[in-house]
């Protein structure tokens, strides 16, 4: 792997962002935005610091909000889509109600969470993540089981191999890439589940930190709150693919895809 | 004028810092039928791929038709077939053929016609409105053809075009594929793994050796056209696929290599 | 037909299953009165058939139907999800078609096209009314700003997705790059555009129901929840009721995709064990 082309592959990403701040606070002092709308991204930078023992804490909070809920939603998406793999008659009845499923708007459901769990707790915020993470693993992981080869299963039966067997040695190598695309998706989505829940709660997270904010026309925190939200969910997901590059260095579609 | 006029070709791939090709000279007539072959590694479907400007020569000048050959590729002087047909599966049959014609903005009752007469050619009518998967390798490989023909171009370039199909299919597309070569005139660059093949189709057989590929010699086939499956069993036949076969173990083919024996 | 027949006749007895185990949990849960994860009774798992029951009944005194009510927020928020999702999946075409053409503004734009998903848009939405002032135009936008991620990277992944040959082919016919873009690229990136504008699809609905919260709009499924919200422990009912509306919204959008693929995307069947 060489290091130094992959930081070279980084520098036009680097120069968007510097051309991208400059631009920023230029335009604000050309079209004299209003700072209500877009605040400078100085000031941003200077909220970041006033506040950052605010945002510290409350980004912890969401973070572990956020994770609890990627865990739990994951894993229980790893799990059914396992058990399913094998009954695949019944796979295949549910999967129009996963994606039925999978269409709701999960702001709906917060309300619901919040009435089931204690409203100061996390819970309901990480119920929120959970199951906005559950249903992309689930399909995911499941099409990824199934996608076998036909000749693949055939060589392994001449091997007189088990469904076991046949399980650990192509269905998860098989997977693997699915589940990891899944995964990438879902820290994104943990994070917004644990912020969007926060609309109905009142706990001292990010998104009340977001909506506080807001309503107090304080912007430059607020911004720097979504900022932090941001930030956390990008490190979630460089997580995600840094164990991923681990895990699937054999595959050979990945780097020449080159995308996210 | 040739219509293949190579001189001092050389190719190095710097990836692995592999010379492909050294020191190539060729030149094929209008009207030829010629057969590159050797065993992996010689560098033949690189020399075709050079021919068709899918690559540049690292050194040396390839001319087709007399000019570079970047030119003769903008000027669609020739046709070229894979060995996967890469046949476009959102296509039917008939667009697919059609595809090289509507690049060159030709009308809609033009290609039609056109699109007619090649399905008549490889003895596909009836098939246009298929789509590509609802069809055998062998009538696949024939739509390739067909599109590499649809513009009539004088050269056409071929990959081992045969090499996925059954013995049956393919000797039965050989003789299809000579066919056409006579009603078109056109000349043929083919590259194959398999000698008895080699030695069917051409007028020549050029002989390559690996590591670096070179042209180790060739071999003229001067059996009566038109050839038929009689052809096969002639003597004169066993004797031309031995020479070349003595010729490709000089240069470090053996039965175990890369080239098939003419018995299979 | 009769692959038709049993599909639907096996959904319908999923469905049923599955609200029998609804029932059969409430059931135990209530019975024991066990605690996790959560306290079961009539307001946190009403029964279905409160549900629907609730569905037929006026919402307010001498109000109209809750179903009626609902199916008119529903409507009222499809037009801007329609809106939303259209604007999505252009800019999400476009941005994929330009990154295909050039490496470098693949490496210069692609981490802050992920990136701008990670800003939570329930935060960013309140903004986004300020500055487009409050209207449908508004929750368009916010309903466009889910659907284009998806669209964006899996059309510029199904735009890289045919064979080295293929591209071979088109350069042997000399052919330009708008011609290899519409003759070879796109066709090639029709099922994963699909494939996306499905979740782009329900993405839409969700921006757009979000999009509603911080406008203030009463007239759509956004301004039901929080209204049902406000009532919940009096009747959960209603609140549960708009989350059906509300799903039934998210699986049509879906299902028209599906019909639209079926008509337009016509592959070789996939083998798959």
């Amino acid at each position: 792997m060489n290091v130094r082309a992959r930081i070279v592959d980084w520098i036009p990403a680097i120069v968007v962002f510097c051309l991208g701040i400059v631009v920023w606070q230029l335009a604000i002092d050309i079209f004299n935005i209003q700072k209500f709308l877009l605040p400078k991204p100085a000031s941003i930078a200077s909220a970041f610091w006033t506040q950052r023992s605010t945002l510290w804490s409350a980004g912890w909070l969401t973070l572990k909000e956020a994770l609890g809920g990627f865990a739990i939603g994951s894993a229980l998406g790893i799990v059914f889509a396992t058990v399913l793999a094998r009954f695949r008659r019944i796979a295949n009845a549910l999967m129009p109600i996963a994606i039925a499923a999978n269409a709701v708007p999960i702001i709906a459901f917060s309300p619901i969470f919040n009435a089931w769990f204690d409203p100061l707790s996390p819970s309901p915020r990480m119920a929120t993540a959970g199951v906005l993470c559950f249903f992309p693993v689930f399909v995911n992981t499941l099409r990824g089981l199934t996608s076998v080869r036909p000749a693949q299963i055939e060589l392994m039966r001449s091997y007189a191999a088990g469904e076991v067997e046949i399980f650990r040695r192509v269905r998860v190598p098989t997977a693997l890439p699915f589940i990891f695309s899944a995964l990438k998706v879902a820290t994104v989505l943990a994070m917004i589940g644990a912020i969007v829940a926060d609309y109905f709660g009142t706990f001292g997270s990010l998104g009340i930190t977001i909506k506080n904010s807001v309503s107090l026309f304080d912007f430059e925190t607020a911004w720097a709150a979504i900022l932090t939200a941001s930030i956390l969910g990008v490190a979630m997901y460089v997580a995600v693919s840094l164990v991923e590059r681990f895990a699937l260095q054999w595959d050979p579609t990945r780097q020449e895809r080159g995308t996210a | 004028m040739s219509v293949v006029e190579i001189k001092g070709l050389t190719k190095t791939f710097t990836k692995g810092n592999v010379t492909a090709l050294r020191g190539i000279d060729l030149q094929i007539e209008p009207g030829e039928f010629v057969s590159l072959i050797g065993p992996s590694g010689c560098g033949k479907s690189t020399l075709l791929r050079l021919i068709g400007d899918l690559t540049s020569p690292t050194e040396g000048t390839v001319e087709v038709n007399g000019k570079a050959a970047p030119k003769a590729r903008a000027d669609h002087d020739y046709g070229m077939v894979f060995q996967d047909s890469v046949l476009f599966d959102w296509r039917t049959v008939a667009k697919n053929i059609s595809l090289p014609l509507e690049m060159l903005s030709w009308d809609r009752a033009k290609r039609k016609q056109r699109v007619d007469a090649m399905l008549g050619l490889v003895e596909l009518q009836g098939f246009g409105d298929h789509h590509p998967w609802q069809l055998s390798g062998g009538m696949q490989m024939r739509v390739a053809i067909a599109r590499a023909l649809a513009f009539e171009p004088a050269l056409l370039l071929m990959d081992e075009p045969f090499g996925a199909l059954d013995e049956m299919t393919r000797e039965r597309l050989n003789i299809e594929l000579l066919e056409i070569w006579r009603r078109m005139q056109s000349t043929v660059v083919f590259v194959t793994h398999s000698i008895s093949e080699a030695v069917f189709l051409s007028t020549r057989v050029v002989v390559m050796s690996p590591r670096p590929g070179r042209i180790a010699g060739s071999v003229v086939v001067d059996l009566p056209q038109p050839r038929t499956n009689d052809t096969r069993e002639d003597t004169r036949f066993f004797e031309l696929v031995t020479e070349v076969r003595e010729l490709l173990r000089g240069v470090g083919a053996d039965e175990h290599g890369a080239v098939e024996a003419e018995t299979r | 037909m009769r692959a038709a027949a049993t599909k639907t006749l096996t959904l319908v007895v999923t469905v049923l299953a599955l609200a029998g185990l609804y029932e059969l949990y409430r059931w135990i849960w209530v019975t024991t009165g066990w605690s996790w994860p959560f306290k079961v009774d009539d307001i946190t798992l009403p029964h279905l058939w409160t549900i629907f029951r609730a569905l037929g009944e006026p919402s307010r005194s001498q109000g109209p139907l809750l179903i009626t009510v609902l199916l008119h927020s529903a409507w009222f928020t499809a037009k801007e999800a329609l809106a939303g999702f259209a604007m999505g999946a252009i800019v999400g075409f476009v941005l994929a078609v330009g990154l295909v053409h050039s490496r470098l503004a693949q490496r210069a734009l692609l981490p802050y096209i992920v990136a701008s998903q990670t800003i939570p848009i329930l935060a960013v939405a309140p903004m986004v009314v300020v500055w487009l002032k409050a209207g449908w135009q508004s929750v368009a936008v916010i309903a466009a700003y889910l659907t284009f991620f998806p669209v964006t990277i899996n059309t510029l992944r199904g735009l890289q997705a045919a064979e080295p040959r293929a591209h071979e082919l088109m350069r042997s016919y000399a052919a330009s790059k708008w011609q290899v873009l519409w003759r070879l690229r796109v066709p090639s990136s029709l099922p994963y555009l699909f494939s996306a504008l499905k979740i782009s699809a329900t993405a839409s609905v969700v921006g757009a129901i979000i999009g509603e919260l911080p406008s203030s709009i009463q007239g759509g499924l956004g301004g039901a929840i929080l209204n049902f919200n406000q009532y919940y422990s009096i009747q959960p009912e209603n609140l549960w009721a708009t989350n059906v509306i509300a799903a039934g919204l998210g699986i049509t959008f879906f299902l028209a995709v599906v019909i639209a693929e079926k008509l337009v995307v016509r592959r070789a069947p996939e083998h798959v064990a």
